[in-house]
């Protein structure tokens, strides 16, 4: 397979969410943690402990992206290995003309594709024909109250959501997973998937609606748990 | 607009991408129709939901294994 570039040759207009820091490996980098454009430019000069400092503020990320797209911890762990590997020798490639996330997140969705395809032992199509969200019907319309998810805890939510993501169509999940979760733009979740952006509006619609019904059976109003 | 219209749109209402007729136009649809009224709001927690929700953090083990591997290959001896 064809190596490659990790350019992020075109401007991107993600929805800027700030990011957490987390508890980090000692720090030992003299730039300061916040200052993400500083710790890319330290990274870049080859100083690790800077980039031990993003690999800390995206690992939780990263590893949650690989997990949905791979489904399977093992496979996550290595996707997450090697797409911070890949990061670090590539960032000379990396122009800051995207957030430094959005471009590891291609790389990420790059490398958790190559380990769908080999432990398919084939091609993964992310082209495969879907229908239209004209075929689409809600079911189960009912409502859910005001805060739906204050009724689990973090730990169950997150095993919840982990769980309705896990039963979508793959094609679907990682068009979800970028432009919802990890808050890609519309081109952005195009490029990084090779498909064209009406795919990418077509499948989100789709993803929605269908997490929608899923969730409905954890949320209707006055469900006990 | 009717409730075909109203799925069919739904993403662009909630991503702000509708043109202001086509957004008035949905939106006295939901004023009058509860099924598609309820669906908008749910369609939009869901979203709102996956989008809160941060990623609980590594277990110590797999951490461990992450910045060792990392570590190792990158040509800096582990702690």
């Amino acid at each position: 397979m064809e190596e490659l570039r990790y350019t992020d040759a075109f401007s991107m207009n993600a929805k800027a969410k700030p990011q957490t820091t987390d508890g980090n490996l000692a720090n030992a980098s003299a730039v300061p943690a916040d200052n993400e454009s500083a710790l890319v430019a330290a990274a870049k000069a080859g100083e690790i402990s800077a980039f031990e400092t993003l690999v800390s503020r995206y690992e939780r990320k990263i590893y949650r992206l690989a997990q949905h797209i791979t489904q399977n911890n093992e496979d996550a762990e290595d996707v997450s290995q090697e797409a911070f590997l890949k990061a670090f020798q590539h960032l000379g490639e990396f122009q800051g003309n995207s957030r430094f996330y959005t471009w590891l997140v291609r790389i990420a969705v790059n490398q958790a594709l190559m380990k769908l395809r080999k432990r398919r032992n084939k091609d993964v199509s992310l082209d495969e024909n879907i229908e239209t969200e004209e075929n689409f019907i809600p079911r189960e319309i009912e409502d859910w109250g005001p805060s739906p998810e204050e009724r689990y805890t973090q730990e169950e939510m997150a095993r919840i959501l982990s769980e309705v993501i896990g039963e979508l169509d793959p094609s679907f999940r990682l068009v979800f997973q970028l432009r919802d979760i990890d808050e890609l733009s519309t081109e952005e979740t195009a490029e990084a998937l090779g498909i064209s952006v009406p795919a990418v509006k077509s499948r989100l619609l789709r993803a929605r609606l269908k997490l929608r019904d899923k969730l409905n059976r954890y949320f209707v109003r006055g469900m006990v748990k | 607009m009717n409730c075909r219209g109203v799925v069919r749109e739904l993403s662009n209402y909630l991503d702000g991408g509708l043109d202001s007729d086509l957004r008035q136009s949905l939106e006295i649809h939901l004023e009058h129709c509860e099924d598609c009224h309820l669906l908008v709001d749910t369609t939009k927690k869901t979203v709102q939901i996956f989008c809160n929700s941060d990623p609980l953090p590594l277990s110590d083990d797999v951490r461990n294994r992450l910045h060792n591997a990392l570590l190792k290959r990158l040509g800096r001896p582990q702690d």
